[in-house]
C-alpha cells in the first residue's frame, strides 16, 4: 500500500508541476514566433537598403550611360572640362594594384595562417593571433598617413631610386619609369599590408576546421609534419583559401582612403609600378564633393556602380568557395 | 575610446543646443570654412544668433541652396549658367573673401623668394619645362644656384575651389593651357600627381625634393613652406599676402552681379593668383531679414578678422557696392 501510494505520487507531483510549465511553453512559443518576426524585419531591412542603394546608384548613372555607352568602359580620357569621361584608367589601376597587393600578401598571410593553426605553440599563437585582429581594426586612413609619411619616403629611397638607377633592372618593364615615391608600388605595398590581416584570419580559422582525424590518419601513415601540410591540410581547405584570399581582394577593391593618399591620383595608367596612377573608389572620392555638372556627377556615379558589381561579384564568389569547403569537411566527418 | 564617446556625447549635446536657437544655416566652400567658423562665433556673441554652416564642398552647397535646404551657399566659383537656371529665381553673390594662392616649392638648397611669370608656371605644369635650370626659370633668377633636377609637380586631386583660381589663372595667361587643359575645379592634369586636399599637396611637397605645388596661403605659411613671388599683369613680382591678394581684387572691374574672376590682376601691387569666396543667396529669400542683418555684418566687421586667419579682406571700393547689392535683397 504504502509503496503503491508513492508509486502513485511520484507521478502526479510533476503533472501537477507541468501544467504552468506547458502554459509557460506556449507564451515562450508566442514570443518565440514574435522574435522570429522581428528578425525576418531586420533582414528584410538590411536587404532593401542594399537594393535601394543598387536602384539608386543605376539610377544616377544612367545619364552617363546614355551618353558614353559602352565606350564609357575602354575610354582613356577623363576631362571633367570638357566633360568627356570614361572608366579605363580607373578600372586597371584599381585591379593592377589589388592584384599587385594579393601577390605580396599571399605568401605572408598563408604563411602566418599555417603557423598559427598547425605549428605554433599556444605560447606564439594567442599574442600573435592577438596583433593580426588588432591590424584589421586599424582605420584605413591611419595607413595612408603612416604610408605618406614612412612608406612612401622609405620606398622612394631604399627600393626605388636603386633599382631605377642599377643597370641591370632599370630598363626591367616593370621598373622603367621615374621613381615617384607615390605610385603603384606604394598603394599595392599599402594594400597587402592591409589585406594580410584579413586572409590570414579566415585562412587560420579554415585551415583549423579541417578535421583533426585526417591529420592524424596521415600522421599514422608516416608522413612529416611538412607532408601532412602540403598533401592534406592544404588541399582539404584549398577553397577556403582560396575564398579568404578573395574576400582580401574585395578589400583591396574597395579601399579608399588610403590608397587615394600614396596612389598619385594621376588618371593615367602604364604598367611601371614607379609610375602614378588612379583607382576607382579614389576618383570618386576626390571628385564627387565637387563635381558640378550633372554629366559629371552621373559619370561618377556609373564608376561606382561598376565597383558595386566588381565587388559583389568578388565577394560572392568568395562566400561561395568557403561554404563549399566547410560542407565537403562535414562530408569527410559523415 | 572613453574620450570618443564623450565627446561625441557632447557634439550632440552641443548641436541639440545650438538646434534650438539656429537662426540661419550655410553650406558649401571648404575654403572658407575657418573664417565663417570665426564669424559664427563672433556675429553669435554679438546679436545672439546663430548659424550653422557645413563645409561639404562649394558644389554641394550651391546643390543645396537650389535644393533649398540651406539659406545661404558658400562658392569658391561662381554659379555657371546651367545653376543659374536651375535656381529658378534670380540670386545674388556677395564677395565675402579674397583667397590667395601660393605656389610652394621644394628645391634644397634654395631659400624664400625664386620669381616666376604665369608663362613658365603654365610650361611648368604643362610638362614643357621639366628642370630646374631650365633657361626660362634661370633667366628670371639671376643669381640663383637652380639644380639640374626634375621638376616633380604637384596638384590637388580632389575637385577643389583653390584649383579652380588656380587654372583660371593659367587659362587666362597661356592659350595652350586654355586649349589643352581649361578651367575647373578638377581637370585632366597634362602632368604631375594629386594630393587629396592642401594637406595632401603640402605633403607631396615636403617629402619630394625638387618639387612645386599649389595651397592656399595660409597653408603654405603655417607649414613654413618657400612660396615662388609671381610676376603680375605689370610685370612685377608680387609675393601672396593678404595685402597683395585684396590687391588684386582692387584692380579689376567689378561687374554688377560680382561675378567676377580677379586673377592676373592689372593692380600693379596685386597678387595674380587670386579669388573670391562667395556668400550667394536668393534675392528673395525666406529668411530675408536675418540673411539681410548677417551679409551686411559679414563685409563690414566680419572683414577685421580676415588677417589672424591669412584671408585677404575685400576691398573697399567693392564693399560700398556689396552693400547697395545686400539690401536690395526683400
Amino acid at each position: 500500500m504504502g509503496i503503491d501510494r508513492s508509486q502513485h505520487s511520484q507521478p502526479r507531483a510533476p503533472l501537477s508541476r507541468q501544467s504552468p510549465l506547458r502554459s509557460k511553453n506556449s507564451k515562450l512559443l508566442a514570443v518565440d514566433s514574435w522574435y522570429g518576426f522581428l528578425l525576418l524585419c531586420a533582414s528584410a531591412v538590411v536587404l532593401l537598403i542594399i537594393l535601394a542603394i543598387i536602384l539608386e546608384i543605376y539610377l544616377q548613372s544612367r545619364q552617363s550611360m546614355h551618353t558614353f555607352g559602352a565606350k564609357f568602359l575602354t575610354t582613356k580620357e577623363w576631362d571633367p572640362v570638357d566633360e568627356v569621361f570614361g572608366a579605363r584608367v580607373f578600372i586597371l589601376g584599381t585591379i593592377y594594384t589589388s592584384l599587385w597587393a594579393l601577390l605580396l600578401a599571399i605568401p605572408l598571410s598563408l604563411g602566418t595562417a599555417l603557423l598559427l593553426a598547425d605549428i605554433a605553440p599556444a605560447l606564439i599563437r594567442k599574442p600573435v593571433g592577438f596583433l593580426i585582429e588588432l591590424f584589421a581594426a586599424i582605420p584605413s586612413v591611419v595607413y595612408g598617413m603612416w604610408g605618406i609619411l614612412v612608406l612612401v619616403p622609405w620606398l622612394l629611397q631604399h627600393v626605388e631610386t636603386p633599382i631605377s638607377e642599377s643597370q641591370r633592372w632599370g630598363r626591367f618593364f616593370l621598373f622603367d619609369a621615374a621613381p615617384n615615391g607615390n605610385d603603384f608600388l606604394a598603394a599595392s605595398v599599402l594594400l597587402s599590408i592591409m589585406v594580410i590581416p584579413i586572409i590570414t584570419g579566415i585562412a587560420r580559422d579554415v585551415i583549423r576546421a579541417v578535421p583533426q582525424e585526417m591529420r592524424e590518419a596521415a600522421y599514422a601513415l608516416g608522413c612529416t609534419k611538412w607532408e601532412v601540410i602540403r598533401k592534406v591540410v592544404v588541399p582539404c581547405a584549398k577553397t577556403g583559401i582560396v575564398g579568404a584570399v578573395m574576400l582580401g581582394l574585395g578589400r583591396a577593391l574597395g579601399e579608399t582612403m588610403a590608397v587615394t593618399m600614396v596612389i598619385g591620383n594621376s588618371p593615367d595608367f602604364s604598367l611601371p609600378l614607379f609610375s602614378p596612377g588612379y583607382t576607382m573608389p579614389s576618383v570618386i572620392a576626390n571628385e564627387f564633393t565637387e563635381a558640378p555638372s550633372p554629366l559629371y556627377r552621373s559619370a561618377l556615379m556609373e564608376i561606382a556602380l561598376i565597383l558595386l558589381v566588381v565587388a559583389i561579384l568578388v565577394n560572392g564568389a568568395a562566400r561561395l568557395m568557403v561554404s563549399l569547403t566547410s560542407r565537403r569537411f562535414r562530408r569527410v566527418i559523415a | 575610446m572613453k574620450t570618443f564617446k564623450t565627446a561625441a556625447l557632447i557634439g550632440i549635446a552641443a548641436s541639440s543646443v545650438l538646434g534650438q536657437a539656429q537662426a540661419l544655416t550655410g553650406a558649401g566652400s571648404t575654403f572658407i570654412n575657418p573664417i565663417m567658423q570665426t564669424w559664427i562665433a563672433r556675429y553669435r556673441q554679438a546679436t545672439g544668433v546663430s548659424i550653422n554652416y557645413q563645409s561639404i564642398g562649394s558644389g554641394g552647397g550651391i546643390s543645396a541652396l537650389i535644393n533649398k535646404t540651406v539659406d545661404f551657399a558658400g562658392s569658391d566659383a561662381p554659379m555657371n549658367p546651367a545653376e543659374m537656371q536651375q535656381a529658378g529665381r534670380p540670386v545674388l553673390h556677395i564677395p565675402a573673401v579674397v583667397g590667395t594662392v601660393a605656389v610652394a616649392y621644394n628645391v634644397p638648397g634654395l631659400g624664400q623668394g625664386l620669381n616666376l611669370t604665369g608663362p613658365v608656371l603654365a610650361d611648368i605644369y604643362l610638362g614643357n619645362i621639366q628642370y630646374w635650370d631650365a633657361p626660362q626659370i634661370a633667366n628670371l633668377n639671376r643669381g640663383m644656384r637652380l639644380p639640374h633636377a626634375r621638376i616633380f609637380v604637384a596638384h590637388r586631386s580632389d575637385g577643389s575651389g583653390t584649383t579652380f583660381i588656380f587654372t583660371d589663372y593659367l587659362s587666362k595667361i597661356s592659350s595652350e593651357w586654355s586649349s589643352r587643359v581649361g578651367t575647373g575645379k578638377a581637370v585632366h592634369w597634362p602632368v604631375g600627381l594629386g594630393g587629396k586636399g592642401n594637406e595632401g599637396v603640402a605633403g607631396l611637397i615636403k617629402t619630394h625634393p625638387n618639387s612645386i605645388g599649389y595651397v592656399e596661403l595660409a597653408y603654405a605659411t603655417q607649414n613654413q613652406m618657400t612660396y615662388c613671388k609671381m610676376a603680375n599683369a605689370k610685370g612685377r613680382f608680387i609675393a601672396p599676402s593678404a595685402e597683395s591678394g585684396s590687391l588684386a581684387a582692387a584692380g579689376v572691374p567689378m561687374p554688377a552681379d560680382m561675378r567676377v574672376s580677379i586673377t592676373n590682376t592689372s593692380n600693379p601691387n596685386g597678387y595674380p593668383i587670386s579669388g573670391f569666396t562667395w556668400l550667394i543667396v536668393y534675392q528673395n529669400p525666406a529668411r530675408g531679414a536675418e540673411i539681410k542683418r548677417f551679409l551686411n555684418w559679414v563685409i563690414a566687421e566680419g572683414q577685421s578678422f580676415t588677417a589672424q586667419l591669412q584671408y585677404a579682406p575685400v576691398p573697399e571700393n567693392v564693399r560700398a557696392k556689396l552693400k547697395a547689392m545686400i539690401n536690395s535683397i526683400r
